[in-house]
C-alpha cells in the first residue's frame, strides 16, 4: 500500500534541530516518525476512533509554515497580558506580553525554552507514545517545535489569567500544519488561572496538533479554560496529559465551538491521595463540523475525585461524539466519580454519540454517571414563542439554558466572564 | 377586538370546538365556563396558535387581522397573551432574562425601539411592586420550583409586564389556595383598562367572585351555549352542568 498524503506530509516535515539541547531529542523524534509511519492510520476498528473517520483527511496535503501571516489584531484587545500569542503555530513576540506576570512565575515559548538548556522540557518532549492508536501524539513527538513552557514555583499563588493565544490564519492556496507542546507545571500549593483560545481567522482548512503536559504537584490548583473557535475548515487535534499529586486540584472547561474536525483527548492521572478533577465541556456541533472528545480518567490512590460534566449540541449535518471513560484501580478505595453527558440534537442530519465507561476496581466507591441524548421540549418553546420570542430566539434561549450550568466549575472570577462571552458568542448561530 | 366566527377545532380524530361564536371589546372581560372536556383549553391554546391545534373551519379575527394565519410569536406581538393552566419550567433561564427577552422580541416585530437591561429593570419593579410580588421573583429561574399558586402569580406578573391587549387566562385559578386566588384575581383586576380586554376561563364560579366579568359565556360540547350577565355564574354554581345540558337539549333526558 502506497503511503498516505497526510502521512507524506509529516514525513516531508523534517525540521531541523537547531540547538543543543534539541539534537538530543533526534532519536526520540526519528523514532516516533519511524512509528507513525510504520502503523499508518487508524480505521473505524479501532475502538479509540470509531467516531472519528481519517479517511478524508489521510487524502489531503500539508505543508509546514514557512513564515506566519499577518493577523486581524483585534480579537487580541479583549484578551489582556499576561499572555503568549501564536500565529500559524509561530511564536507571535510582538502580539505577546508578559506584563503582569509576578515573581515565581517562568512562562516561555517552547523554543526559547530549547535554545537554553532546559533539560526538564527536552526530557517531556523525548516522551515515547507507544501505542499505534494515538498517530497524532507521535506526529507530534517527531515534529514539534514550538509550543510553551509555564511553571509556577512552590505555593506562588498568580492572581491575573494567563491566556494563551493561538490563531490559525488563511495563507493564499496552501493547507499548513504545526504541531505544538506545551508544559504546565505547578509545584506545591501553587494557583494559576490559564485561559487557552484556539481562534480563527479567515477560511482555511490547516492543521494542527498540540499534546500538554500538566504537573500538579501536590496541593496546587489549576483552573483552565480552554475555547476552541477555529475556522470551520481546520483540523485540531489536541491531547491533554494530567498528573495530579496528593490532594491537587484540577478544575477545567473546555468550550470546543469551532473547527471542522476536532479531537480532545483529556487523560488526567489521579495519582496522589485527595487529588480531585473536575472537568466541563460543552461540544457544539454544526455545519458539517466533527467534534470527539475522549476523556480517561484514572484514579490510582484513595480518596481521589472526579466530577465531569459535558454537554454536546449537534445540528446541521455535524457530529458530535463523547466518551468518558473512569477507571478506579484496585487500592484506590473511597474514590468519588461522576459523569453526566447530556446532549440536544437540534436536526434531523445531526448525530451524537455518548459512551460512559466505567471500570472499578476498588471498594467503597461512589460512582455515578448518565448520559442522555434529547430533543428540545416542544412545551417549553410553545411557551416561549407565545410570549414572542421566534423560534430561533426561543432555540437559542434553551440552549444557552443547556451550556450555562457548566460555567459554574471556573467560580465568578475572571476567567468565568471570558468564557461566558465566549460562550455569548458561540452561541449565536 | 376579538371576533370569532364559527370556529372549528378537530384534535386527531375527535371535533373539540364545533362552531364556537364569540366577540370580546375593548376593555371588556369575558368568562368562559363550563365542565371538564367542553374545548375551554383547546379554544385557549387556538388562539394562542400552539401546533396541532388548528382551525378546521370558522374565522377568528384579531383587531381586524386574520389571527389563525398568525404564527405564536406574532400573535403576542400583536397583543394577545395566553396564561397557561400548565405553565412550563425553563431550567438555567432567569425570569428577568426570559422577560426581557420577550418583551424586546414583541417590541422588535412592532418596530419600536427595544429597551436596554437598566430600562426594562426599571419597569419590571415598577410592575412587581403594582402586584405586590417580592424581588426574588426576578432572580429565581423560569417557574422552576414554583409552587402552583407561584406559578400563576408568574403568569399574572408576564401579563404586567407585557401588557398585552387581550389576555385569555386558562383555569388560572385551578389548584390555587383562597389566598393565592385573591392574590392573582387582585393582579388582574389592577390591569383592567378601558383598551384590555379578558377571557377568563374556569371551571369554577369562585374566581369570578373576585374578577367580576361583563358577559358569562356558558362552553358546552364544543359551542357556546349560553351567554349572560355575571348572574348566570351563580346559577350555574346552584345548579351545576347538568342544568346546562338539560337546557341544551332537553329531549334526551
Amino acid at each position: 500500500m502506497s503511503m498516505s498524503a497526510l502521512l507524506q506530509s509529516f514525513r516531508d516535515y523534517a525540521p531541523a534541530a537547531v540547538s543543543r539541547s534539541e539534537r538530543e531529542l533526534t532519536p526520540a523524534r526519528e523514532e516516533a516518525l519511524r512509528s507513525l509511519l510504520a502503523a499508518g492510520l487508524p480505521g473505524p476498528r479501532s475502538e479509540a476512533w470509531r467516531y472519528t473517520n481519517l479517511r478524508a483527511l489521510e487524502r489531503r496535503r500539508f505543508v509546514p509554515v514557512e513564515h506566519a501571516p499577518a493577523i486581524d489584531a483585534r480579537p487580541l484587545a479583549d484578551i489582556p497580558a499576561p499572555r503568549l500569542v501564536f500565529v500559524n503555530g509561530r511564536f507571535a513576540a510582538a502580539h505577546s506580553s508578559l506584563d503582569g506576570l509576578p515573581a515565581g512565575v517562568e512562562l516561555l515559548p517552547l523554543s526559547q525554552a530549547l535554545q537554553g538548556d532546559d533539560s526538564r522540557a527536552v526530557s517531556f518532549l523525548g516522551r515515547r507514545f507507544n501505542r499505534d492508536d494515538e498517530p497524532f501524539a507521535r506526529a507530534n513527538a517527531a515534529l514539534a517545535r514550538e509550543g510553551m513552557v509555564l511553571r509556577v514555583a512552590e505555593a506562588v499563588v498568580v492572581e491575573p489569567v494567563v491566556h494563551l493565544v493561538h490563531i490559525g490564519a488563511a495563507v493564499d492556496g496552501v493547507d499548513q500544519q504545526w504541531h505544538l507542546r506545551c508544559l504546565i507545571e505547578l509545584h506545591e500549593g501553587a494557583r494559576l488561572h490559564l485561559a487557552e483560545h484556539w481562534l480563527g481567522q479567515g477560511t482555511h482548512a490547516h492543521l494542527a496538533t498540540v499534546v500538554s503536559h500538566v504537573h500538579l504537584k501536590p496541593g496546587a490548583r489549576l483552573a483552565q479554560l480552554r475555547v476552541q473557535q477555529e475556522a470551520a475548515g481546520a483540523s485540531l487535534f489536541a491531547r491533554t496529559d494530567a498528573v495530579l499529586g496528593r490532594d491537587a486540584e484540577y478544575r477545567r472547561l473546555d468550550l470546543e465551538l469551532g473547527a471542522g474536525l476536532a479531537r480532545h483527548e483529556l487523560n488526567v492521572d489521579l495519582h496522589g491521595r485527595g487529588a480531585q478533577v473536575q472537568a466541563n465541556g460543552l461540544l457544539l456541533a454544526d455545519g458539517r463540523r466533527a467534534l470527539d472528545t475522549r476523556l480517561g480518567i484514572d484514579h490510582a490512590l484513595p480518596g481521589t475525585r472526579c466530577e465531569l460534566t459535558w454537554r454536546g449540541l449537534a445540528r446541521d449535518a455535524a457530529r458530535a461524539a463523547f466518551h468518558g471513560g473512569i477507571l478506579i484501580r484496585a487500592g484506590a478505595d473511597g474514590s468519588e466519580a461522576r459523569l453526566s453527558n447530556k446532549n440536544l440534537l437540534l436536526s434531523e442530519g445531526a448525530e451524537i454519540a455518548s459512551q460512559p465507561v466505567l471500570e472499578i476496581h476498588a471498594d467503597e466507591v461512589k460512582a455515578a454517571h448518565g448520559s442522555t441524548v434529547g430533543r428540545l421540549d416542544p412545551n417549553a418553546l410553545f411557551y416561549l414563542r407565545s410570549r414572542g420570542l421566534t423560534p430561533g430566539e426561543a432555540e437559542r434561549l434553551l440552549v444557552r439554558a443547556f451550556c450555562f450550568e457548566l460555567l459554574d466549575c471556573l467560580g465568578d472570577g475572571a476567567l468565568r466572564s471570558q468564557a461566558e462571552q465566549r460562550l455569548n458568542d458561540g452561541l449565536v448561530l | 377586538m376579538l371576533k370569532i366566527d364559527n370556529l372549528h377545532v378537530r384534535l386527531g380524530e375527535r371535533d373539540i370546538l364545533k362552531g364556537l361564536s364569540l366577540e370580546v371589546k375593548p376593555g371588556e372581560v369575558h368568562a368562559i365556563m363550563g365542565p371538564n372536556g367542553a374545548g375551554k383549553s383547546t379554544l385557549g391554546y387556538t388562539l394562542a396558535g400552539r401546533d396541532g391545534y388548528e382551525a378546521a373551519s370558522g374565522r377568528v379575527e384579531f383587531e381586524g387581522q386574520d389571527l389563525l394565519a398568525m404564527e405564536p410569536e406574532a400573535r403576542a406581538a400583536a397583543g394577545v397573551f395566553l396564561a397557561f393552566q400548565y405553565p412550563v419550567e425553563i431550567p438555567g433561564v432567569n425570569n428577568t432574562y426570559f422577560l426581557r427577552a420577550a418583551y424586546n422580541a414583541q417590541r422588535k416585530a412592532r418596530g419600536e425601539p427595544e429597551l436596554d437591561s437598566m430600562q426594562f429593570l426599571k419597569r419590571v419593579r415598577e410592575r412587581l411592586s403594582v402586584l405586590h410580588l417580592k424581588d426574588e421573583l426576578l432572580h429565581r429561574a423560569v417557574n422552576e420550583g414554583f409552587s402552583g399558586g407561584e406559578k400563576k402569580r408568574n403568569e399574572i406578573f408576564q401579563l404586567a409586564v407585557l401588557e398585552p391587549k387581550l389576555a385569555i387566562l386558562d383555569e388560572t385559578d385551578s389548584g390555587l389556595d383562597i389566598d393565592a386566588l385573591k392574590a392573582v384575581a387582585d393582579g388582574v383586576n389592577a390591569l383592567r383598562s378601558k383598551d384590555r380586554a379578558f377571557i377568563v376561563i374556569t371551571h369554577y364560579q369562585r374566581l369570578l367572585d373576585y374578577i367580576r366579568p361583563d358577559v358569562v359565556h356558558v362552553l358546552a360540547d364544543g359551542r357556546i351555549v349560553e351567554s349572560g350577565g355575571p348572574e348566570l355564574a351563580l346559577q350555574l354554581e346552584q345548579h351545576g352542568y347538568a342544568w346546562v345540558r338539560d337546557r341544551i337539549a332537553p329531549a334526551a333526558a
